[in-house]
């Protein structure tokens, strides 16, 4: 085979393929998936999968994947097979969630039962001059 | 680097939803009209998981196989600057793939099964990587020209309806901005340089033209088949949509620099806004997609090559008890 690339012509390949196949199962090993802090302080977060034959390895590969082209502080890698998720199909678990506003802050409001009762008992609102102050501008 | 979804002619129209479940399937198709993302363990109709398979193996092959043409270049390129960018670009288009590869495999497929199909030529790749770099000036245009109609297509087909595919194109996108950059700076200084620059960078432009234009791949046949995977947010625009949005980008800043594109019909039609061009060779580009270019065989044989001499290593660091599981996202 003759390329333009003398790199190539030294390897002296042949014309033709034999159509073997060239990789077995499992020759490209088992996936990590890999997690990424950007700096100290941060969340890890998913970024994606190498495949590794060991775990040192797997640091290695995720540090050219995912650390080569971004700040990068830390990384976490873990087998595929390690990992237990949730099913989508039962997101509906996840479903009542943002139905508990009993749960949140904004939900908690009684400034209007204090004025009533300040008015009723003749208490004065110490923020009432300011509030007035304010008005007036 | 890779041009757009090739559809399969040979594939029925109806067959895409032949016997799937019509509740799931609209409960599916739903989803995508929401504009939520599908996951890897999501129901999806087997049509969507065969055509986005070989969208992405053949999109990542196209970065591993792209970077051989302009790998040649690495110990010939002017200056050592160039060369420490040409290595950078090589080295992020070689992480592409590997980032492509995962997200295939999510679908199912494993990475030792198209790492074969390519070597054995069941799978394609970007046809534009049949053709060899000449000159320095080749790996200029393809770094500006090629990257470019590369960044439109994955812009665009970030806005898919596949999770792993999107996040991996977003990451991809980002990285392709430095390759862009660096093809244009390339184009630039041998454009304004000597006599004998300007006409090697003008003779690069002449040979590349036809690739560039056979990129986005043959105007799509209007097909119900076509229509689904719209639908299903695997294909974002047509082919022709995606050739004038780089036509409409890239010919007035190649005009720019006194270069001459080799087609006497190109011009915008200022009326309706459309570019009128010559079709380039489309019996030449399915004779060489088929096999039959300038590299085929060579690009194939380099690639066997690499795996086969790299097999001891990775069988040394085998073990046996190690079984495979498919990546989570």
């Amino acid at each position: 085979m003759s390329s333009i690339d003398p790199r190539i012509n030294r390897l002296n390949l042949p014309e033709n393929n034999d159509g073997k196949e060239v990789l077995d199962e499992l020759e490209q090993w088992e996936t990590y998936e890999v997690f990424h802090q950007k700096k100290r302080g941060d969340q890890h977060v998913h970024v994606g999968i190498v495949h590794a034959a060991n775990p040192e390895l797997a640091i290695i590969m995720a540090k050219e994947a995912f650390g080569r082209r971004r700040q990068t502080a830390n990384l976490w890698v873990v087998k595929s097979s390690a990992v237990t998720a949730t099913d989508y199909d039962d997101q509906d678990i996840f479903e009542t969630t943002p139905e508990k506003t009993y749960r949140e802050a904004s939900d908690y409001y009684c400034m209007d039962r204090i004025r009533k009762y300040q008015q009723e008992h003749g208490i004065k609102d110490r923020k009432e001059d300011r509030r007035k102050k304010k008005e007036s501008v | 680097m890779y041009g757009n979804a090739q559809i399969d002619s040979k594939d029925k129209a109806k067959s895409l939803t032949e016997g799937e479940d019509p509740i799931k399937l609209a409960e599916f198709e739903a989803r995508i009209i929401r504009g939520e993302k599908i996951e890897p363990k999501d129901w999806m109709p087997a049509a969507y998981r065969k055509q986005l398979i070989r969208m992405i193996e053949q999109h990542a092959h196209s970065e591993i196989i792209g970077a051989l043409p302009e790998g040649t270049w690495i110990t010939r390129a002017p200056g050592f600057r160039r060369k420490l960018a040409l290595m950078a670009k090589v080295q992020d288009e070689v992480g592409h793939a590997q980032l492509l590869y995962s997200a295939a495999e999510t679908l199912g497929k494993t990475r030792e099964d198209m790492i074969n199909d390519l070597i054995n030529g069941k799978s394609k790749y970007s046809n534009v990587f049949n053709y060899p770099a000449m000159t320095w000036a080749d790996t200029a245009i393809i770094a500006w020209l090629i990257d470019a109609g590369a960044i439109i297509n994955q812009v665009t087909n970030s806005k898919g309806s596949y999770g792993p595919y999107c996040r991996a194109l977003e990451r991809i996108c980002s990285e392709e901005s430095f390759h862009l950059k660096y093809g244009h700076d390339n184009v630039v200084f041998l454009s304004t340089g000597t006599q004998q620059q300007r006409e090697m960078v003008q003779d690069a432009l002449n040979r590349w033209w036809t690739p560039i234009m056979h990129f986005h791949g043959p105007p799509d046949k209007v097909s119900q088949h076509t229509e689904v995977l719209m639908r299903w947010k695997v294909k974002m625009a047509s082919n022709d949509d995606m050739r004038y949005r780089f036509l409409d980008e890239y010919v007035p800043k190649i005009w720019d620099l006194g270069l001459t594109i080799p087609d006497p019909k190109l011009r915008k039609n200022e009326e309706t806004g459309v570019w009128d061009y010559t079709e380039p060779d489309w019996e030449e580009f399915k004779r060489v997609i088929n096999g039959d270019g300038p590299c085929n065989k060579e690009r194939l044989q380099v690639r066997r090559w690499a795996e086969e001499k790299g097999a001891w290593v990775r069988r040394a660091l085998l073990k046996a008890e190690s079984k495979y599981t498919i990546p989570l996202a």
